[in-house]
């Protein structure tokens, strides 16, 4: 064995070598710990744990639940429900090819359906597969755990009252915005704030786990409507069944309560499923009885009959000779169906002559008849706030036309929307107080003002109640158990070249009961196609009806007999 | 009982006589650096666990690695100083021969070729020259005169450059920088005089231009590029740096807890369990785990450069400090690479980083430590 070397290698080296690890091993931590903890570096550990938050937390809605509409009686009108969509992200679908068929058949399309989707959205994050399924089908489809679909909660708006409410109550759009309605107009206030929350996201999306509660969702508020939820499937089945009798082309009816200004029904022919929208036409979402403006005919005959009492011209035993039945006025001719001779104020509403009415015109201002019809509330929004609310038409001239100031008396020449008419009948069957229009309802009736003499409208209220008789133009409004009081109306339709002589709008405008009313209902069938056409026998029928059955849900107790005996079979002695 | 096997059992002079020293020179164990090996590496299974994303099967089989790296150690841990002293040129000149082989049959990923796979069973052969050449280039001065001459010194390097370049070739930077360093690193502890040292310093400074235009590829130079400015290629080749940056620095004090890591739970963090281990510990337990991690580390070195020190030849010593030293680039690149300290170059975080090969060629260099630590000691003076 050789003997061994002598160890030529100084230790200083080795401390050198150790001193320099030693060194390069403090620059490690220092590099580690300039990283992790120490402050004040630009690109230091606050930087990067605000990076690595960045990278995984994500902010996330709750999407928070629309209030309920209810009618006055807390009858659900709009009710939020949960539902699940369904989104994919096309990447990384796009990963997994072999299972497209697999999610096409799930979601009940074709392959061809899917690709296509595919391809609009190549290179994207998100598309909707399918919106709004219920929870048990969506999850079926998620428990096929396909990569790249994923769900998300939101609610989708249920109208259970379907199309009897439908104008009224509106409705909202995929994404829970009101679009139309009450739903439009209260927005605001039915829709909740969504909340927030911070989850913890991996690379590829997925989450992870919650991390904090930022905003609980806050739900929206409900909303009480004034409408009885009976008494508008009353007129909603009264409406449909007089526009379908009569082949009318539309109809609309409002109930308000005669002493507070609330509606207690307003509905509209033809009508549109809120629930199933694959129908939908543009034409059937318009709520008529508030947006579309007629001529309202003879309906306002009492108003301007009114104006001639107050101005002190005419009293309420002023006779007029409507001999021979038709009276020239600037070159036109105005006729009553047949010469209905020498008549009383009451008479003419009774029989709703136009020559009557015409003489009586002549002989007025003009501008006073215009201003009772603005005291009572045409011309003007009626306080429903509703989107898209008609105010109507009331001109004023500078040089009154005779043809227009005989007209202007008669409900030509100016226009009004169903509602705006309820409310001037409102004003009369309520002493001459006027109301606002509502459409929630009220804990207590807002202030009224008075704007005509309460004499003056129970005289009104008198001829009224004679134009309902047997002799009234407005006898089909009569009802069994509860006297009304109310005004015909028949109008000629504005066409190409002028007025058409075949097409009508038919209205009947009144209160019951006669002597204290508790409803205010205006009737209007747009273009009945029968040989009847005449407010009186096309409208007045489904007035009768209505008021009739909407008083007995009111409870309203019905008149004593000896009140309506006219009606009874004549008594046979018994021997 | 041979004469051999009696002298072994003679306890060396001024060191202890007792039970432990006793069973430490029988066994060629030494049991304090068994006992740092097997923390380290249980650390390293727990970190492991949370970097695969909880997968025990990762866990088991990284464990069997480790006890297959454990039994390689003691294995050689019984080969005699001078057998290995004596075939050490052998077997360098066969690990160059496999490294040729490498270039012309091996397999590979990703665009590099570092694998031969014989029967199913594939390894790496770089890894043997990061044993070989401690050995080789030991072996070859510590029969010569020291410090060494220029002659010496020449064929050393020709030694150091030959496997280097073959590595380099297939390509794996930072294998090749670990076998240059781990051949270098003899030649300055055998005495390397300071003419050499000043004048290779400048040498390579010289060689940086050629360098950098001619021998490194692309996908290295953007490494390069990148270190200095990650944010440039902020999807691409910064994705790494910019993701195990975010993960350190958001781990902080003491971390966001085992199995916590926003970064490597949620799959931001590429190669998590491979190179980059050292960003999910950083960010799971915060820069106390880092502390403990390479507190570790120093006394393993610490150990390693002690048996360096108090080995009676210098073969042993030239050796172990080799090993040690190599030991400590492994870290060194490693963590300051993850840190962004220095470039990306693919070098796993010893006893750590998933990986089979690379534990088994560690441990065995543990085993050389060993067999230097627990060798019979001369008492001649």
């Amino acid at each position: 064995m050789k003997a061994p070397k002598r160890i030529p290698i100084a230790r200083w080296r080795f401390y050198g070598v150790i001193l320099v690890l030693a060194g390069l091993a403090g620059s490690l931590v220092w590099r580690v710990a300039d990283l992790q903890v120490l402050p004040g570096n630009e690109r230091g550990f606050t930087f990067l744990q605000g990076q690595g938050q960045a990278r995984t937390l994500r902010t996330e809605t709750i999407n928070a639940s629309r209030g309920v509409i209810t009618d006055r009686n807390g009858e659900p009108l709009a009710v939020s429900t949960p539902v699940t969509t369904l989104w994919a992200n096309p990447r990384e679908l796009a990963e997994t090819p072999q299972r497209w068929s697999e999610l096409a058949r799930a979601l009940g399309w074709s392959n061809a359906d899917l690709e296509s989707r595919m391809g609009r959205f190549a290179g994207r994050e998100f598309m909707y597969l399918q919106r709004h399924m219920t929870p048990h089908a969506a999850d079926e489809i998620l428990a096929l755990n396909i990569p790249g679909v994923y769900s998300q909660r939101e609610y989708r708006r249920f109208y259970p009252a379907g199309e009897v409410a439908a104008h009224l109550v509106g409705m909202t759009d995929i994404d829970d915005r009101g679009q139309e309605g009450i739903e439009l107009a209260y927005d605001a206030w039915l829709a909740g704030e969504n909340g927030a929350r911070q989850v913890i996201k991996d690379r590829h999306g997925h989450t992870v786990r919650e991390h904090q509660l930022l905003r609980s969702a806050r739900p929206g508020n409900n909303l009480t409507l004034s409408i009885d939820l009976r008494l508008q499937y009353l007129a909603h089945r009264e409406l449909r069944s007089a526009v379908h009798e009569n082949r009318a082309r539309a109809g609309s009816m409002v109930i308000m309560d005669a002493q507070t200004g609330e509606i207690l029904a307003m509905v509209n022919q033809p009508v549109y499923n809120p629930n199933d929208r694959s129908n939908l036409r543009g034409d059937l979402l318009r709520n008529r009885a508030l947006t579309d403006m007629f001529e309202p005919g003879s309906t306002v005959k009492p108003f301007a009959v009114m104006a001639a009492l107050e101005s002190g011209d005419y009293r309420y035993n002023s006779r007029f000779n409507t001999a021979p039945g038709h009276i020239r006025v600037g070159g036109h001719t105005l006729t009553d169906p047949v010469n209905y001779g020498d008549l009383d104020m009451a008479g003419v509403i009774a029989k709703s002559s136009q020559v009557a009415m015409a003489k009586m015109a002549m002989n007025m201002e003009p501008e006073v008849i215009r201003s009772m019809y603005y005291r009572l509330g045409l011309g003007q929004g009626t306080g429903t706030g509703f989107p898209g609310e008609g105010v109507g038409a009331l001109p004023n001239y500078d040089r009154w036309r005779a043809i227009q100031k005989a007209t202007y008396s008669f409900g030509y020449g100016i226009s009004a929307t169903t509602t705006q008419l309820a409310q001037a009948y409102g004003v009369l069957a309520n002493g001459g107080i006027k109301r606002p229009v509502s459409l929630l309802r009220m804990d207590e009736p807002p202030a009224g003002q008075p704007v005509v003499n309460r004499e003056l409208v129970s005289q009104i209220n008198r001829m009224l109640e004679q134009a309902v008789t047997r002799d009234g133009t407005g006898h089909r409004a009569r009802t069994d158990a509860y006297s009304v009081a109310g005004k015909t109306g028949t109008v000629h339709k504005v066409g190409l070249q002028g007025y058409d002589d075949d097409r009508y709008i038919a209205s009947f405008a009144g209160y019951a009961p006669a002597e204290n009313p508790r409803i205010v209902a205006v009737v209007v069938i747009d273009e009945p196609a029968t040989e009847a056409y005449f407010g009186g026998q096309v409208a007045a029928p489904v007035f009768s009806r209505v008021a009739e059955g909407a008083l007995r849900l009111l409870q309203e107790p019905p008149r004593q007999r000896d009140n309506y005996v006219e009606k009874l079979p004549p008594r046979r002695p018994i021997s | 009982m041979s004469t051999q096997d009696f002298l072994r059992r003679l306890p060396s002079m001024g060191q202890g006589f007792g039970r432990r020293d006793r069973f430490q020179q029988r066994f060629h164990v030494d049991l304090l650096l068994i006992l740092l090996l097997l923390l380290t590496a249980v650390f390293g299974l727990v970190v492991l666990y949370s970097a695969s994303g909880q997968s025990m099967p990762n866990v088991q089989r990284q464990a069997v690695y480790f006890v297959i790296a454990l039994g390689t150690m003691l294995t050689v841990a019984q080969i005699p100083v001078h057998v290995m002293r004596r075939f050490a040129i052998w077997f360098y000149l066969g690990t160059v021969l496999v490294l040729v082989l490498v270039l012309l049959v091996g397999v590979g990923a990703k665009g590099a070729q570092r694998w031969l796979s014989i029967g199913g069973f594939r390894f790496q052969p770089s890894e043997l020259m990061k044993l070989a050449m401690p050995l080789a280039i030991a072996a070859y001065l510590s029969q010569r005169m020291l410090p060494p001459v220029f002659k010496h010194v020449l064929w050393s390097l020709v030694l150091v450059v030959i496997p280097t370049l073959l590595i380099v070739r297939q390509p794996d930077l930072g294998t090749s920088i670990l076998v240059a360093s781990s051949g270098l690193v003899v030649l300055f502890f055998a005495g390397l005089r300071w003419r050499y040292i000043v004048g290779a310093f400048f040498a390579l400074l010289a060689s940086v231009w050629p360098l950098w235009q001619f021998v490194l590829q692309d996908y290295q130079k953007r490494r390069v590029i990148t270190l200095f400015d990650p944010e440039q290629d902020r999807l691409g080749a910064g994705w790494n740096i910019i993701q195990s940056k975010t993960a350190i620095g958001s781990g902080g004090t003491s971390g966001k807890g085992w199995l916590q890591g926003t970064q490597s739970q949620l799959d931001f963090l590429p190669e998590g369990h491979t190179d980059f281990v050292v960003a999910v510990l950083a960010e799971e337990f915060g820069l106390y785990g880092i502390l403990v991690l390479l507190g570790l580390y120093t006394l393993i070195i610490m150990r390693g450069m002690l048996i360096a020190l108090r080995s009676q030849d210098s073969f042993g010593r030239l050796v172990a400090a080799s090993i040690t030293f190599t030991f400590f680039v492994y870290i060194f690149v490693n963590v300051g690479m993850v840190a962004g300290l220095l470039p990306v170059v693919g070098v796993p975080l010893p006893l750590i980083s998933q990986g089979g090969t690379a534990i088994i060629s560690i441990m065995a260099g543990f085993g050389i430590l060993m067999a230097i630590a627990t060798e019979r000691r001369r008492v001649t003076r």
